[in-house]
C-alpha cells in the first residue's frame, strides 16, 4: 500500500484529480455567484454529466469525446517527446478539411472504402500540416509553440479559401455534405439509440492503444523520449535528434488531423463553417492531454471525462444557465494543473512525513 | 489619393491595438516571462470596459467616457494578468500552459457573465467616439489627411505608448533591469536586483497594454463586442516577434500587418488591388506566413530575451 502511495503514477494522478476538485469547486463558486437558487441543481446536472440523458446522453459522450481523444493525443503525444503542440488546431481542420474533399471529390473510390481513404487522407494532411513546425524546430531552432500559433491561423485561412473553392455550399456558408463517406456505426447507433456515435470512437481508442505502444514499448518510442528529454545528451548517444523531433511533431500533427476526419465524416450533421474562428477542439486537446498526464491511456478516459462534463454542461441549460460555465471550469482545471508540480511536491512531501512519523 | 488616404486611416485601426498589444508583450517577454495569454486580456479588458461603455452612454460626454473606459479596461487586464504572473513565477508552473488556460477562460467568461447579465451574449454599444477632423491640424495638407481626419483618440494614445516605452525600455535603470531579468535573471540577481518584482512588474504591463489594447481594438471597427477579439492577440504575439522585440520595429511590424488587415477586407473596392482579384484570403494569410520565414531566418541570431520562458531559479547562480 505504502508502495502504491509512494509510486510516482499515484501522484502524478492525484495532482490530476486535486485539480478537477478545484476547479469543480470554483465552477460552483461561478454557479452559485450567478444564480444561487438553481446553484445545486445545475451543479448536479455538470456532475451526473452524461448520464443525464440515459443511453443517448452516454452515446453523445463517446460522440464528442472522439476528436478529443485524438487531439489530445497529438498534444500529449508532443508533450511526451519536450515539445509543446499549440497547433493541433490546425492539423485538425486541416485534416477535417482533407477527409471531406475527397469524400464529396474522390468519386472514382468504390464507396465501401471511401470513408477509410477519406480518413488516410486526413491523417496524412495533419502531419504534413505538423511537418512546417517541426522542421522549423528542427533544423531551424525556432520555437513550436510560436510557428505552430502562425499554423493555425494560416490553416485556418487557408481551410476557408479551399472549402469555397472545392466543396463549398453556398446557401449555407459550409462544407458540402459528404453523404457518400460516412463512417460506419457499426451497431452503435441502435446501443446508443438516439446518439451520434460510431466507429470513430472505436478508431480513436485503437490509436490510442498504438500510441501506448509505440512510446512505451518501443526503441523508436524511447528515442524520441530521450530527445525530448534532453536533445544533446541523445545526440550523444548517436541518435538522430533533428530527424526525431520532426517525426515526434509529424505524428502529432498526424492525430490531430484524424481527428478532424473523425468529427467532420461522423455524419453528424457537422460541417466545416466558413468563419474566422480556429477550430475549438484543437484547444481542447490540452486540458485532456494535461488532465491524462500526456499518457495515451489516461488520455482516452480524460477525454471521456471532458466530453462527459460538457453534455452535461448542454442539459445544465435546463436551469437556465449558460453551458459556458463547463468552460471556465475546463480553464480552471488546466490552471491549477499548471501547478501540478507544485502539487505533486506537496503530496509527496506529505507522505513522506507520514511514513516518517511511524 | 483619397484610397491611399482610405487605406492608411483604417489600417491605423488595426496597428494602433497590435502596436499597444504588441509592447505589452514586449514587457513581459523582457522581463523574462512568455505571455502568451494576450488574446485573453483583451478579450477581459475589451469586455469589462465595453460593459462600462453601454451602461453610461448618454451620461458622460464621448470622449471623456472613451477615456475611462480606457483606464477600467487596463486596470482589470491587470488584475487578469496577475494570475498568469503568479502561476508561472510563484508557481513556476509552464508559462503556456498558464497562459492557454487564462485565453480559455476569458472569451468563456464574458460569453457566461454576458448572457447571465443581460440574457444575450452580445453586448452593443453606440460608436460616437470618431472625430471627424482635428481642429486646426486637419487642414495640413497630406499629413491632416493621414492622421488628423477620421481618427479616434487611441491613436494619439498609441503614438505616445509608444514614445514612452522607447524610453522606458532604453532610457531608464528600469528598463535596463527589466531587460537584464529576461536576458540573465542570475547575474541580475546577484548585482541587487529582484527579479520576482520585476517580472511582476513586467507581465502587469503586458495586462495593463493588453487589456487597454482590447478596448482600442473593438471600438473603432464594431458597435458590439461578443467575447472575442478575433485572434488579434496572436496577431500582436506575431507582430513581436516580427518586430524582433524592438518598439521601433514592433511600429513597423504593426503598420505591416494592419495595412494587410486592410486591404484583405477592402480588395475589391481599392481600384489597383482589384484588378489584380487575388483572393482576400492571400492578404490574411501573408502576416502569419511572413512571420514564420522571418523566423526561420532569423532564428539563429534571434533578439528574444535569452530567459524568456523559463522560471527563475536562484540555485542556478
Amino acid at each position: 500500500m505504502n508502495k502504491l502511495l509512494k509510486s510516482k503514477g499515484f501522484q502524478n494522478a492525484s495532482a490530476s484529480i486535486l485539480s478537477i476538485i478545484f476547479g469543480f469547486a470554483f465552477g460552483f463558486i461561478v454557479l452559485l455567484i450567478s444564480n444561487p437558487a438553481n446553484a445545486v441543481g445545475g451543479f448536479l446536472t455538470i456532475l451526473s454529466g452524461g448520464f443525464t440523458g440515459g443511453m443517448k446522453g452516454l452515446g453523445q459522450t463517446l460522440y464528442l469525446a472522439t476528436p478529443i481523444i485524438m487531439t489530445g493525443l497529438s498534444v500529449g503525444f508532443a508533450f511526451k517527446t519536450g515539445l509543446f503542440n499549440i497547433g493541433a488546431s490546425g492539423q485538425f481542420i486541416v485534416g477535417a478539411f482533407t477527409a471531406v474533399f475527397i469524400a464529396v471529390r474522390a468519386t472514382f473510390i468504390p464507396t465501401e472504402i471511401l470513408w477509410l481513404v477519406a480518413l488516410i487522407g486526413a491523417f496524412v494532411a495533419g502531419g504534413l500540416w505538423a511537418l512546417v513546425p517541426g522542421f522549423l524546430k528542427a533544423y531551424r531552432n525556432v520555437n513550436e509553440v510560436i510557428a505552430s500559433i502562425m499554423m493555425n491561423y494560416i490553416g485556418m485561412y487557408l481551410v476557408n479559401f479551399m472549402v469555397v473553392q472545392t466543396v463549398f455550399d453556398a446557401a449555407r456558408n459550409q462544407s458540402m455534405t459528404p453523404t457518400r463517406a460516412i463512417i460506419p456505426k457499426v451497431g452503435l447507433d441502435t446501443l446508443f439509440n438516439g446518439s451520434n456515435v460510431n466507429l470513430g470512437i472505436i478508431i480513436a481508442i485503437l490509436v490510442a492503444i498504438i500510441a501506448y505502444i509505440v512510446l512505451e514499448k518501443t526503441t523508436f518510442g524511447y528515442e524520441l523520449k530521450a530527445c525530448g528529454y534532453n536533445r544533446s545528451a541523445s545526440q550523444y548517444a548517436g541518435m538522430n535528434s533533428k530527424r526525431n523531433i520532426l517525426l515526434s511533431m509529424v505524428i502529432a500533427g498526424a492525430f490531430a488531423g484524424l481527428g478532424g476526419g473523425l468529427l467532420y465524416l461522423a455524419g453528424s450533421g457537422k460541417h466545416i463553417q466558413v468563419v474566422d474562428i480556429l477550430a475549438a477542439e484543437g484547444f481542447n486537446g490540452i486540458p485532456v492531454a494535461l488532465l491524462g498526464l500526456s499518457n495515451p491511456i489516461g488520455i482516452i478516459f480524460a477525454a471521456i471525462f471532458v466530453a462527459y462534463i460538457n453534455v452535461g454542461g448542454f442539459y445544465m441549460q435546463l436551469y437556465k444557465f449558460v453551458p459556458e460555465v463547463i468552460s471556465i471550469m475546463v480553464a480552471a482545471i488546466i490552471y491549477l494543473s499548471a501547478f501540478s508540480l507544485f502539487f505533486r511536491e506537496q503530496i509527496s512531501a506529505f507522505f513522506k512525513k507520514r511514513t516518517e512519523g511511524k | 489619393m483619397d484610397t491611399i488616404y482610405f487605406v492608411f486611416q483604417n489600417s491605423l485601426l488595426f496597428t494602433v491595438p497590435l502596436v499597444v498589444v504588441a509592447l505589452g508583450g514586449m514587457f513581459s517577454e523582457r522581463s523574462g516571462i512568455v505571455n502568451i495569454a494576450l488574446e485573453g486580456i483583451m478579450v477581459i479588458g475589451a469586455f469589462f470596459s465595453i460593459f462600462f461603455i453601454k451602461t453610461f452612454q448618454g451620461t458622460i460626454p464621448p470622449q471623456l467616457l472613451f477615456i475611462l473606459a480606457m483606464f477600467i479596461a487596463m486596470f482589470v487586464g491587470i488584475l487578469f494578468s496577475l494570475l498568469h504572473a503568479y502561476a508561472s513565477i510563484n508557481m513556476k508552473a509552464n508559462q503556456t500552459i498558464s497562459g492557454t488556460a487564462l485565453n480559455l477562460f476569458a472569451p468563456a467568461f464574458a460569453v457566461y457573465t454576458a448572457r447571465m447579465v443581460q440574457g444575450v451574449s452580445q453586448i452593443d454599444f453606440k460608436n460616437n467616439f470618431r472625430i471627424p477632423k482635428v481642429p486646426l491640424l486637419g487642414d495640413i495638407p497630406v499629413i491632416g489627411n493621414l492622421i488628423f481626419q477620421n481618427v479616434y483618440i487611441t491613436t494619439y494614445i498609441g503614438i505616445g505608448i509608444l514614445v514612452v516605452a522607447s524610453i522606458i525600455l532604453y532610457k531608464t535603470r528600469f528598463g535596463l533591469r527589466l531587460r537584464a531579468c529576461g536576458e540573465h535573471p542570475q547575474a541580475a540577481d546577484s548585482a541587487g536586483i529582484n527579479v520576482i518584482k520585476m517580472r511582476y512588474i513586467g507581465v502587469m504591463m503586458s495586462g495593463a497594454l493588453a487589456g487597454l489594447g482590447g478596448l482600442i481594438f473593438v471600438v473603432p471597427i464594431s458597435t458590439n463586442f461578443s467575447g472575442s477579439v478575433l485572434g488579434y492577440g496572436f496577431l500582436a504575439l506575431a507582430v513581436l516577434i516580427f518586430g524582433q522585440w524592438k518598439p521601433s520595429r514592433i511600429l513597423f511590424a504593426a503598420f505591416f500587418f494592419g495595412m494587410m488587415k486592410t486591404i484583405a477586407s477592402t480588395s475589391t473596392i481599392i481600384p489597383f488591388l482589384a484588378d489584380l482579384s487575388l483572393d482576400p484570403a492571400i492578404y490574411k494569410i501573408t502576416p502569419y506566413l511572413a512571420t514564420l520565414i522571418v523566423l526561420a531566418f532569423s532564428s539563429k541570431n534571434s533578439a528574444a530575451p535569452r530567459a524568456a520562458g523559463e522560471p527563475y531559479d536562484a540555485g542556478k547562480r
